[in-house]
């Protein structure tokens, strides 16, 4: 099976577009990988073969535009062509203070700097880290058995991604500044499939910043994305992604799972700016008991674009959080979906579990759908969701206005006022601004059309 | 020895309703379904051939469609099709006075002590005992308004310039697998029609009852309220305990015209082993109001989520519903709000509670579309966990196009503070006490909204539910 794998990527690399239904669209890279991995990847396409397209009269994709990917479409990532630009442009939008910068392009590493790295942490490419460092990566990576939908892409994720990170942070090792990645995508129906495995053992900490960008604009790239979030006692994990790809052509299906152990703590957030389609699903296990998980959001979503967001809280001990907070701005005629599930699986009681979801719709063919769900199998719990959809009242802006803001000012400040709330949430004041001014920028953007 | 009155007020409904008639039913469409089950319901009947015609499409309708298990329980499944009665008749045409009813059915609503005494605060009584209304009483008073109190039979036959308008108008017969099985076999319910203007001063009310194992009731329900017209509805159920599954799955359409007002109220209380599938559905035109006001106690497992349809500019829609669950039970309930005009507004207030290993679930949608104004909804749904072995699901679904609306939805799960208990049995109370007491306040504010006999009887019932929960 494995050698099978290996003659196709060579067939792609000559062909430079995939024979697609014989195999994944893998890009070209020639290395010495584990056995187990080349059976992982062989399993999870003959999965990808076998499972169905998504359905109308599935559950975990109601309100969702099935239209939106079709497997049949995507080829291979080919090389991008202007590297050193987009390195600069990379680099000109990291933060400042970063423990590590890599940055891809379709699927393959271009530029990797390691600056402030304490001794005994791993921060490497993915496929380097599956040549050095098997065994760890094998312990934790994809293990996921729990869906909200997304099976069939994570399969095919599982079945062809090579790019991404891998972050180790052994026993009481703290990476005090964030990692940053850099995913640039383009070409047409060019699919990219990064991964990122960050691993935060015992009173370990780890951050990471996951840019998502389009190397040109309006280009129909495809981003099959997935992470692995693991904390083990005490440890602590955040990652973020920020997505701020073309906002038309572009789609995003990213597939998050996390879990957190005894007194861990695991923060995960997606930052939604670009993309035509966005779909997150975001899965989330609080395992032991004081494990605790925090989700926050913040989609400024305009014009045709559809974002899709799934989430799901298992408490699945006594004495666990969660909280979730997503923030969707909507302007023109755009969509987005919410459903969210808090599970409290039977005997985890004292458990603490929120979910809000919050609209702020800025236009009279925006759409947005919220399905907070509650399962709740214990006792001894406290749980709430809430969703609410509206628009800036009258009242608020004219007493803005009153102080002197002119109207429309006045909007964009409370939008963005808004969308701040999930993104303060987070830990890390550069992370933060840098998040901000993109937020801030989109504003811009829709206000200078 | 217990005092014996004491003891009878004590068990009302649940335990009264306990016990069975010898089954002598004078029309029996036998077991299962096909073309000739609908042939000799409408035979016996005697009704026209659209009618027949109506049926058989359903019944092609409802042998399409997959169960719902996509998203609904599993339990589904167990219902057998083949294994059910579909219609079965006394014969009898529905009778006016007291006296014509026959003995057996005047003891079964002496058991429930339903009849005499009430009788005389109600304005109408339609009591349907199987498939038939085996007793109808309609006070003098409302015929002379114009006021329509029959049975489905007859309102087809004798009133179809009224009701054959809106008859499977709110819920097309395709709407779902039930609300399809439901219009091929469908007898008794109620079809009332209030001329315009007219106030009904008192509830209309209607009791339903299942006796005979096996057996399916499939009553079908249209009020229309015409301008300006004001109703309420009341319906409860109790239902003897069988051994194997039975099968209730009724529709109920109401149709609110111009600045009318319709009420409906209903406290469920079958028996445990009744699976209760229900398609509840009203539309409002402009200005008016339906509400639904919705209880479930019993069943084994209820899937019912009432909906209103605002079609007019101002129409209101509320829901109000009270679940408990006990062992071995599944309160599947919700709502559903479609807004379609301007200026519309719902709003649906769920409680739920769940004892020992019962579980409780929300389903409830919520759908503004696209070039509406000033459409607003509030959702709000509490639960309550008894046991650790309890279990609650909230499941909403709202959808909102455009920026000139305002949705809020809410919901929290919580239990009895052990430090309300630890008060209360400080002051004297027994443990089992404090609870139903904790449990009565909790829901206290839905419970206020059924007219007064039926939140005595509530409070009843909630109180004997909670009786072997604590411990």
């Amino acid at each position: 099976m494995s050698s099978t794998l290996s003659e196709n990527e060579t067939a792609v690399a000559a062909e430079g577009s995939v024979p697609w239904f014989a195999a994944p669209p893998v890009h070209d890279v020639a290395l010495e990988l584990p056995e187990w991995y080349r059976d992982h990847q062989a399993a999870s396409w003959q999965s990808f073969l076998k499972l169905q397209d998504p359905g109308r009269s599935d559950e975990n994709w109601r309100f969702s535009d099935l239209r939106k990917v079709r497997f049949s479409e995507l080829i291979a990532a080919r090389p991008a062509d202007n590297v050193e630009a987009l390195v600069q442009r990379a680099k000109a939008e990291r933060v400042k203070d970063f423990a590590a910068h890599f940055v891809f392009a379709n699927n393959r590493l271009i530029y990797s700097e390691v600056a402030d790295l304490p001794e005994g942490a791993i921060c490497l490419p993915i496929n380097q880290a599956l040549a050095d460092h098997g065994d760890i990566v094998r312990e934790h990576f994809m293990k996921e058995d729990a869906s909200l939908g997304g099976e069939k892409f994570l399969a095919l994720h599982g079945a062809a991604t090579l790019s991404g990170l891998f972050v180790h942070a052994p026993k009481g090792c703290d990476i005090e500044k964030p990692i940053v990645v850099h995913n640039f995508s383009g070409g047409d129906f060019q699919a990219i499939f990064p991964h990122t495995l960050a691993i935060a053992e015992d009173n370990a900490s780890v951050s990471i910043m996951d840019f998502f960008e389009s190397i040109a604009e309006g280009e129909q790239s495809v981003i099959i994305g997935g992470a692995d979030l693991i904390a083990t006692n005490g440890g602590r994990v955040q990652y973020v992604s920020m997505q701020d790809e073309s906002d038309s052509g572009p789609k995003h299906v990213q597939i998050n799972s996390s879990r957190a152990g005894r007194d861990a703590n695991i923060v995960s957030a997606f930052v939604n700016l670009g993309g035509s389609w966005v779909r997150n699903e975001s899965i989330n296990h609080m395992q032991e008991t004081g494990a605790d998980i925090q989700i926050f959001s913040a989609n400024l979503v305009s014009g045709k674009q559809e974002y899709d967001q799934r989430t799901l809280q298992s408490h699945e001990a006594q004495h666990t959080t969660s909280d979730l907070l997503f923030k969707n701005a909507l302007y023109d005629e755009a969509r987005t979906i919410f459903a969210g599930l808090i599970q409290v699986q039977p005997g985890s009681h004292h458990t603490d579990s929120y979910q809000t979801c919050r609209n702020l719709l800025g236009s009279e063919k925006a759409e947005a759908n919220s399905m907070p769900g509650l399962e709740i199998d214990a006792d001894q719990v406290k749980c709430s969701h809430g969703s609410t959809s509206g628009q800036i009242s009258d009242e608020e802006i004219f007493y803005l206005q009153a102080r002197g803001i002119p109207a429309e000012a006045a909007r964009q400040m409370i939008s963005l006022g808004f969308m701040n709330e999930s993104i303060s949430k987070l830990t890390g004041a550069e992370i933060k601004e840098n998040l901000f001014e993109r937020v801030e920028r989109k504003f811009a953007s829709l206000r200078n059309r | 020895m217990s005092d014996s009155a004491t003891l009878e007020a004590v068990n009302i409904d649940q335990d009264a309703g306990d016990f069975s008639y010898p089954e002598d039913y004078k029309h029996d469409a036998g077991i299962g379904l096909s073309e000739a089950t609908i042939d000799y319901i409408s035979d016996v009947k005697g009704e026209a051939d659209w009618i027949r015609e109506f049926r058989k499409k359903a019944l092609r309708i409802f042998e399409d469609k997959p169960m719902p298990t996509s998203w609904a329980t599993k339990d589904l499944e167990n219902i057998v099709f083949e294994n059910i009665r579909y219609y079965l008749s006394k014969g009898q045409a529905p009778t006016r006075s007291w006296d014509d009813v026959p003995d057996d059915v005047k003891e079964t609503f002496e058991r429930l002590g339903i009849p005499e005494k009430e009788r005389k605060f109600l304005s109408g009584v339609e009591a349907q005992f199987d498939s038939e209304a085996a007793y109808s009483n309609v006070k003098e008073e409302l015929s002379k308004e114009g006021v329509i109190f029959v049975n489905s039979t007859e309102g087809l036959r004798e009133h179809p310039e009224l009701f054959r308008k809106w008859f499977g108008k709110v819920i097309p017969t395709g709407d779902n697998k039930f609300s399809a099985l439901n219009s091929a076999v469908f007898s008794g319910g109620s079809f009332i029609y209030v001329p315009p203007g007219v106030k009904v001063k008192h509830p209309l009310q209607a009791y339903f009852r299942i006796n005979a194992e096996n057996f399916g009731q499939f009553e079908r329900t249209l009020i229309i309220v015409d301008e300006g017209a004001e109703v309420t509805y009341m319906e409860g159920c109790t239902a003897p305990k069988f051994e194997t599954s039975t099968l209730h799955s009724a529709v109920v359409e109401l149709v609110a015209m111009k600045d009318a007002k319709i009420q409906y109220i209903t406290v469920q209380n079958w028996s445990s082993n009744v699976f209760n599938l229900v398609t509840k559905r009203g539309m409002a035109h402009e200005n008016a109001e339906i509400r639904w006001i919705d209880c479930n106690i019993g069943s084994r497992l209820t899937m019912k989520y009432p909906g209103v349809i605002m079609k007019g500019r101002k129409a209101r829609g509320e829901v109000i519903s009270i679940a408990l669950a006990n062992d071995g039970q599944h309160q599947d309930t919700g709502a559903k709000m479609i807004h379609a005009a301007d200026e519309t507004t719902s709003n649906i207030v769920a409680k739920s509670i769940s004892v020992g290993k019962g579980r409780s679930t929300y389903r409830g949608q919520v759908h503004i579309p696209k070039h509406l104004k000033g459409c607003k909804n509030n959702t709000e749904c509490d639960a309550l966990l008894i046991n650790s072995s309890s279990r609650t699901d909230t499941y909403p679904a709202i959808t909102v196009r455009g920026n000139q609306h305002a949705t809020q939805h809410e919901a929290s799960v919580s239990q009895v503070s052990e430090d309300q208990i630890f008060y209360m049995k400080q002051r004297g109370l027994s443990e089992g006490e404090a609870m139903s007491l904790s449990v009565n306040g909790f829901v206290n504010d839905l419970v206020r909204e059924f007219p007064m006999e039926y939140s005595v009887e509530l409070k009843r019932l909630i109180d004997m539910e909670m009786e072997d929960s604590v411990g």
